[in-house]
């Protein structure tokens, strides 16, 4: 079976490639790059107009199987992914049971070869049941396939804890992602502190609470060489605490969400419970930080934190709704919308967050380029193609986006997994 | 000319026409609670729901009788739990009075935004008692009807609100009303009990209560929720009525004919002294009796009614 995409704008930058160019694919791999390939009996995907580039990764994606299947499941999840135009997701361990064992990656795993329609990198717990207190199987994780830890949702409160884990995970070469967030000074808070909270009457959460936490880990980091990255940026402090800490050469990295660069505190006012999130939805300065982050490089991936809940969970008073929104099927379109079009980000910029870091910080091999012998993830984007976002078509279970009935331009058409198309023309085909 | 609106979900969206129309429309609403026979036909037939999932006794008392004095049909659902304890969603609750015929659903919720989401999902009015700490129109347009009644004018007032203002509805929507209407707002608490940016509001804040105080045509003292200390919002209900006790004192550091007010229920000898309480300076019991005003005017003119005259005669 051979696939030959032809005629789009090929963005590689891993291989330097910017230009048109046919991509030939041949039994998972990428075969060849190169002007007017023949089809020689290959399938041929028309992509003039189009972007042809390395598979999308989200790093950041709660798929919420096992234990949470009225939210969404590795089926679902995977083919929002590919709707999305992911070809991969790493997904968070704070499942029922949580994924804190050899045995339990293993089942994400086999999972995932069943049911899932993209790739699925499991990220280990940091601690046994993400307590806190106990540092969870992490070098048996590692040989079990976890791409890195993580205690997401689940801030470490105890730095004597945190310390131990990334002197351990450093061993193994893991990535250790930090959910940035004192919860003290979280404090029940609800969204971002400040004007707004207060007109609403909701309990804020100050900047403070990501920014302390931030400046503990990338300091911890820097004591213990281990390599931290920073989940879901929200604040102008945080951006710069990432900054100094990159220029002082500790092994940080960081990522940022498209709610987080697309929506301020404000759309709260709504108390529409689709912009309750974790970390909370910041102020306009703050966007800001967040787009020049991405902009300059300090902030080095942008991925969802597809946070799917069910109707019910989501359909009631705004102080008891789970924090938590969906982004894998809007993510490309408010990357088009916020960040491409407006030049902050070129396309090749957009790809290195999109496919190369997310693949270079999780040590996925034969992924993040279009090398031939390369893994043949490919995403092709219509960068004029114009939607309007619409929940109820979503192949996610969840439908908590608080992007509905925005018009996105710029979209994924085709997402190939392996060789294989699971999204062609906006639709899933597995 | 009636209110062009739905609903009543907060002063903040309100106009100053708007707010002097129900103001003016409270007046001869005031007359008929005056009246040997407390009872006018202007609602007849209509059906008028108190779902309160907070415990009140004033403003729920409030609102049926105005009600009952325009001859509507009132109901009261009172309940503590919220709809996430009851197993039951309010989007549901309120369909489910909506299609046994509710004109006006009047909400109270400890969430603040409950009375949006109603509002959103049901045909019938909303008006919102009280949600959070975010609004509880009402109880600004029964102060500022207050205010004015003693007073003759909003405009040039400077009006010091005292206590807890981080968690109460009643001030931000006075903070609203008032400052639209051109009076002067103070705000004085414990720093921690000063919600962030609260100067952005129109607002001067204090944390010295005899300088606020300095000079204010208004007190308007809050009730101090007394979980607030357990939460260690400051450190001793004793210390706090020390440092922010509205004495006798202390008002006379206000102008001489200024006004005492409090939404009740008060706590005595914590955030008010009882002999200012019951001062002459006090308005606390007007500010009772206009409430059922305020909110027959309001029921009125939501419910399509606009020339007060046709309402009372």
């Amino acid at each position: 079976m051979k696939l030959l995409i032809k005629g789009g704008r090929v963005v590689d930058p891993v291989n330097g490639i910017s230009r048109a160019a046919d991509v030939l694919v041949a039994e998972g791999k990428i075969s060849a790059v190169d002007k007017n390939i023949a089809a020689d009996g290959a399938e041929v995907i028309e992509a003039a107009g189009r972007l042809v580039v390395p598979g999308f990764i989200d790093m950041h994606v709660h798929l919420r199987e096992p234990g949470f299947e009225a939210k969404e499941t590795i089926a679902t999840g995977t083919r929002a992914a590919a709707r999305g135009g992911f070809s991969g997701v790493a997904c968070m361990p704070n499942t029922n049971p949580v994924i804190d064992n050899h045995a339990l990656v293993e089942f994400i795993k086999s999972r995932a070869a069943a049911e899932g329609a993209v790739n699925v990198f499991p990220i280990g717990a940091i601690t046994k049941g993400s307590k806190g207190e106990e540092l969870a199987e992490i070098g048996d994780m590692k040989l079990a396939g976890a791409v890195a830890i993580s205690d997401d949702g689940r801030p470490l409160m105890n730095a004597q804890v945190m310390r131990l884990a990334m002197e351990y995970a450093r061993m193994f070469g893991l990535p250790v992602i930090s959910h940035c967030e004192d919860l003290n000074l979280v404090a029940d808070g609800v969204m971002h502190e400040g004007y707004y909270s207060t007109v609403y009457g909701l309990k804020g959460i100050t900047r403070l609470a990501e920014e302390a936490m931030a400046a503990r880990d990338i300091m911890l980091a820097e004591l213990t060489g281990a390599w931290l990255h920073v989940a879901h940026i929200s604040t102008a402090g945080s951006v710069e605490l990432v900054r100094m800490a990159k220029k002082k050469g500790i092994r940080v990295t960081a990522e940022a969400t498209p709610h987080h660069f697309s929506l301020t505190e404000e759309v709260v006012g709504s108390y529409d419970t689709a912009t309750k999130v974790n970390p909370p939805l910041r102020s306009a300065d703050d966007v800001r930080a967040v787009k020049e982050g991405l902009r300059d490089g300090t902030i080095d991936v942008i991925a969802t934190d597809h946070a799917p809940h069910t109707v019910e969970e989501k359909d009631v008073e705004y102080n008891y709704a789970p924090f938590g929104i969906v982004g894998l099927e809007t993510a490309v379109g408010l990357a088009f919308g916020e960040l491409v079009r407006p030049g902050l980000l070129s396309p090749e910029e957009l790809v290195m967050k999109m496919s190369v870091n997310p693949a270079r910080i999780l040590g996925l091999e034969g992924k993040g380029h279009l090398g031939v012998g390369a893994d043949a993830d490919i995403t092709v984007i219509d960068p004029e193609l114009k939607e309007i976002v619409d929940v109820n078509r979503f192949a996610s279970r969840a439908k908590n986006s608080p992007f509905n009935g925005w018009e996105l331009t710029g979209l994924p058409v085709v997402t190939i997994v392996g060789g294989q198309i699971v999204m062609q023309n906006r639709q899933i085909v597995v | 000319m009636g209110l062009n609106r739905k609903d009543l979900l907060g002063i903040k969206d309100l106009s100053v026409g708007e707010i002097q129309l129900i103001l003016e429309t409270a007046e001869p609403m005031k007359d008929i609670i005056r009246r040997q026979i407390k009872k006018v036909p202007t609602l007849r037939g209509k059906a008028v729901i108190n779902l309160f999932y907070e415990p009140s006794t004033r403003t729920r008392t409030s609102f049926e009788l105005a009600g009952k004095y325009m001859s509507a049909d009132t109901i009261n659902i009172s309940t503590s739990a919220s709809s996430v304890v009851k197993g039951e969603t309010l989007r549901d609750t309120g369909k489910t009075l909506e299609v046994m015929g509710a004109d006006v659903v009047i909400i109270r919720h400890s969430a603040s935004g409950a009375p949006h989401i109603l509002a959103k999902h049901l045909s019938a009015s909303v008006i919102n008692a009280g949600d959070g700490f975010h609004e509880h129109p009402t109880q600004a347009l029964l102060d500022m009807f207050t205010i004015r009644e003693k007073k003759g004018r909003l405009e040039g007032l400077k009006v010091a609100i005292v206590g807890d203002i981080m968690f109460s509805r009643v001030a931000r929507s006075n903070i609203w009303g008032l400052t639209k209407m051109g009076a002067e707002v103070r705000v004085i608490a414990p720093a921690t009990l000063l919600p962030p940016d609260i100067e952005k509001l129109g607002v001067k804040a204090y944390t010295s209560i005899e300088e606020g105080l300095c000079d204010v045509d208004v007190v308007m003292v809050l009730r101090m929720q007394l979980e607030r200390q357990q939460k260690g919002l400051f450190p001793t209900i004793r210390e706090y009525s020390r440092l922010y006790g509205v004495t006798a004192e202390r008002v006379r550091l206000a102008r001489p004919d200024a006004l005492v007010m409090h939404p009740g229920p008060m706590n005595r000898g914590i955030e008010i002294a009882p002999d200012v309480a019951d001062g002459v300076q006090a308005v606390i019991n007007e500010q009772v009796t206009n409430g059922v005003a305020v909110r027959m005017a309001l029921l009125y003119l939501l419910t399509g009614g606009g020339n007060p005259h046709e309402a009372v005669n």
